[in-house]
C-alpha cells in the first residue's frame, strides 16, 4: 500500500490509475484467502486418508472418489438435505405471507393502534434467539413441537418476522394510494386490491425478505441443536448443520468422508449464492445504506 | 448476523395512510380485516418471540431445572453466582476482546480493501463474488472446515513445515495461549468479506464529482480519501461496527462446532456458557440469558447515543430501495 503514496500525486489528476498491478495484488491475495480454504475442502474430499495423512497439503494423487460416493450413497446426507429444505422452505414461506398480510395492514390501514402495532414488530429485533432460546425450547417441549420441523420453522418465522416487515412496510407505502383508489372505482374490494395490485407490485420486496429468511434458515444452528438433536428427531432428519457436525464428531477418524460431506454441504448454499447474488448483495447494502 | 440488528430508538410506520375516510364506513368488516391480515403475524410473533423472553426474565429469578414446579423463587442469586464464577466472568471478557479486535482490525482492513476495489477492475464481478464465499458458508461449516485445516496433522501445519517454518506448527485451536486469536482470524475470515461488500456499497453514494472537485482543489489520492471519501463512509462504517459489535456479543456457532469454549475457558463466550449451563439449569442459564441481553442493549444504546443518532432515522427502518 506504501507504494501508491508516491504514485499518488501524479495519479490523482487523472483521478485513479486502472491498472496499477498493486491494486490486483491486494485483491488477489483477498480472494486467495477468502476461496483456498474452501477449495482445500473440497480437494481433500478427493483423497484417500492414507493419500492426507501421508501429506495433508498435497494434491490429490490419485484422485479418489470413495469418499463423496460414500456420502451421495448415504441416506443421512439426503435427508439432512431434505430437511434443511423442508425447513427453509417452511420459514420462507412462512415468513413471506405472515409477513406480507401484516405489512399491508399497518402501511394501508388507517386505525388506532397502527403504530404501535409497529413497534412491537419493531422491538423483537432486540431480541436475537440466542437470549430466548432456553425458554423458547421449554415451549415448543410443552406443545409437543420438539424434534419436529413445526418445532423449528415456527420460532424462525416468529424470529424473521420483525426484519420482514420493517422492509415490507417502507416497500408497501411507495405503492400509490391513487392505484387503490383507481381499482376502488373499478370495483375491486380491499382484499381484491391486496391480491391483484399490492401483491404483484411487492414482488420484489418479497424477494429480498425470502432470501434473507431462506439464508437465515439454512445457515441456523442453535435452534435445530435444541430441537431437533435434543429433542430426539432421528438423525438422518437433522438440518445440514446440523448433520455435518454430528457426521464430523462420529467419524472424526475419517477426515475424507468429513471433507467431502462439509464440501457437499456448503454445495447448496454456493449455488443458492450465484443464483441470487444480487437480490443477496442488493439486500443487504440497500438495509444498510438506508 | 443481520438478522440480529436491534432496533433504533425510535422506529415510526410513518404517517397515516392518506385518503381512506370516504371508507370509514362498515368499521366492523374494517377491524375484521385489519384481525385477518395482522392476527395470524402477532400471534406467532408474540408467542415464540415476546413470551419466551419474558419468561427467561422470570425463569432467572428461580433455582430451577426444568423438569419440577417452578417454586423456589431466589431472587438475585443466579445473578450473583453468575458474577461470582470466574469462567463466566472470563467469557464476558472474551466477547468484548472480539468486539474490539473486530472494530480495530476487521474495520481497517475493510475500508482499506473496499477502497483499493472501488474501481473499475477486470474480473470485477468475479472478485466480488469470491470475498463473499466464506459469508456465504454456515457459520458451522466455516467452523468445521477451519477445524480441519487447523488440526495438528492439518493444512496449515503442513503448509509451515513446507516453507521450512515447521517450529510454528501447533496445536492451534487447542493451545489456550493463541486460541481466541485463532478463533478471531477465523471469524474475520468470515466476515471480512462482508464488511469489504457493505463499504463498497457506501463508496457508491459517494459521488464521482467529489473526487474531481478534490483533485482540481491539489489534493492527492490518500487525501481526497482522508477527508472526502471517508467522512461521506461515515454512516456506513457506523452501521457495520453496531452490526459487528451484536454479532460478537452474541457469538455461538462457530465457537460451538471449532472449540467448545476450550481449551481452559480461553475461547468461551456467554452464549456458549449458556447453553452449557442452561441445558440442565434453566434457571440459571436464563439469568445468563437477560445479562447478555442487557449488555448488548446497552452498548447498542450508548453506541447509538454516542455514534449513530444522525443515521439510525433512516438507515435500518428504511428498508430495501
Amino acid at each position: 500500500m506504501a507504494a501508491t503514496t508516491t504514485a499518488a500525486p501524479a495519479v490523482a489528476k487523472r483521478r485513479i490509475n486502472w491498472s496499477s498491478p498493486l491494486i490486483y495484488a491486494v485483491a488477489y491475495l483477498v480472494v486467495v484467502v477468502s476461496v483456498v480454504p474452501v477449495l482445500y475442502v473440497w480437494l481433500n474430499g478427493f483423497r484417500s486418508n492414507a493419500d492426507i495423512n501421508a501429506n495433508p497439503a498435497g494434491w490429490p494423487n490419485p484422485w479418489y472418489f470413495q469418499n463423496y460416493l460414500t456420502v451421495l450413497g448415504s441416506d443421512r446426507f439426503w435427508g439432512s438435505l431434505a430437511s434443511s429444505i423442508i425447513v427453509a422452505v417452511g420459514t420462507t414461506l412462512g415468513v413471506a405471507v405472515l409477513g406480507i398480510m401484516a405489512a399491508f395492514v399497518i402501511a394501508k390501514y388507517d386505525f388506532r393502534g397502527r403504530q404501535g402495532l409497529y413497534a412491537v414488530f419493531a422491538a423483537g429485533l432486540m431480541f436475537p434467539l440466542t437470549v430466548a432460546s432456553l425458554p423458547l425450547n421449554l415451549l415448543i417441549r410443552n406443545l409437543g413441537l420438539h424434534g419436529s420441523f413445526l418445532g423449528v420453522i415456527i420460532p424462525q418465522i416468529a424470529f424473521a418476522l420483525p426484519t420482514t416487515i420493517i422492509i415490507l412496510v417502507p416497500f408497501l407505502r411507495a405503492i400509490p394510494d391513487e392505484l387503490e383508489e383507481a381499482a376502488a372505482i373499478d370495483g375491486a374490494s380491499r382484499i381484491g386490491f391486496f391480491w391483484r395490485i399490492l401483491l404483484p407490485l411487492s414482488m420484489p420486496g418479497l424477494i429480498t425478505v425470502g432470501v434473507l429468511a431462506f439464508i437465515g434458515s439454512w445457515n441456523a444452528y442453535l435452534l435445530p441443536l435444541l430441537i431437533m438433536a435434543a429433542g430426539g428427531m432421528p438423525q438422518n432428519l437433522w438440518t445440514l448443520p446440523l448433520g455435518v457436525t454430528q457426521f464430523a464428531t462420529q467419524y472424526s477418524q475419517d477426515t475424507g468422508a468429513v471433507l467431502a460431506y462439509t464440501s457437499l454441504a456448503m454445495l447448496p448454499a454456493l449455488l443458492f449464492f450465484i443464483a441470487a447474488e444480487k437480490r443477496i448483495v442488493g439486500g443487504l447494502t440497500g438495509a444498510v445504506k438506508g | 448476523m443481520a438478522h440480529t440488528t436491534p432496533a433504533g430508538p425510535a422506529v415510526s410506520a410513518g404517517p397515516a395512510p392518506a385518503g381512506r375516510s370516504k371508507r370509514r364506513a362498515g368499521t366492523g368488516r374494517r377491524w375484521l380485516e385489519i384481525a385477518v391480515f395482522a392476527g395470524p403475524a402477532l400471534i406467532v410473533f408474540v408467542t415464540f418471540v415476546i413470551v419466551p423472553v419474558i419468561l427467561a426474565a422470570v425463569y432467572s429469578f428461580f433455582n430451577w431445572n426444568g423438569l419440577t414446579p417452578l417454586e423456589r423463587f431466589i431472587g438475585f442469586d443466579n445473578y450473583i453466582e453468575a458474577f461470582n464464577d470466574p469462567d463466566f466472568l472470563q467469557a464476558i471478557g472474551n466477547n468484548f476482546t472480539i468486539v474490539i479486535a473486530s472494530i480495530l482490525i476487521q474495520g481497517p482492513l475493510a475500508i482499506a480493501a473496499a477502497l483499493l476495489l472501488n474501481r473499475k477492475l477486470r474480473g470485477r464481478a468475479f472478485i466480488r463474488a469470491a470475498i463473499f464465499v466464506p459469508y456465504v458458508l454456515a457459520e458451522v461449516i466455516a467452523g468445521l472446515s477451519w477445524n480441519l485445516l487447523l488440526s495438528p496433522n492439518g493444512f496449515v501445519n503442513a503448509l509451515l513445515e513446507m516453507v521450512g517454518l515447521e517450529e510454528w506448527a501447533q496445536p492451534w485451536l487447542a493451545n489456550p495461549d493463541i486460541a481466541l486469536w485463532v478463533m478471531f482470524w477465523i471469524l474475520t475470515w468470515k466476515y471480512l468479506g462482508f464488511a469489504i461488500l457493505i463499504m463498497l456499497a457506501g463508496l457508491q453514494g459517494v459521488p464521482e464529482e467529489l473526487h474531481e472537485a478534490a483533485a482540481i482543489d491539489g489534493a492527492g489520492w490518500w487525501k481526497a480519501q482522508w477527508y472526502v471519501t471517508l467522512p461521506l463512509l461515515g454512516p456506513t462504517i457506523r452501521i457495520w461496527v453496531f452490526l459487528s459489535i451484536i454479532g460478537s456479543l452474541q457469538l455461538f456457532d462457530m465457537v460451538w462446532v471449532t472449540t467448545r469454549g476450550g481449551p481452559l475457558n480461553a475461547t468461551n463466550t456467554m452464549a456458549v456458557y449458556m447453553i452449557v449451563n442452561g441445558q440442565t439449569r434453566p434457571g440459571y442459564g436464563s439469568a445468563i440469558a437477560v445479562i447478555l441481553f442487557l449488555i448488548s442493549l446497552t452498548v447498542a444504546l450508548v453506541y447509538q447515543r454516542l455514534a449513530m443518532r444522525r443515521d439510525l432515522g433512516g438507515a435500518i427502518t428504511r428498508g430495501v430501495r
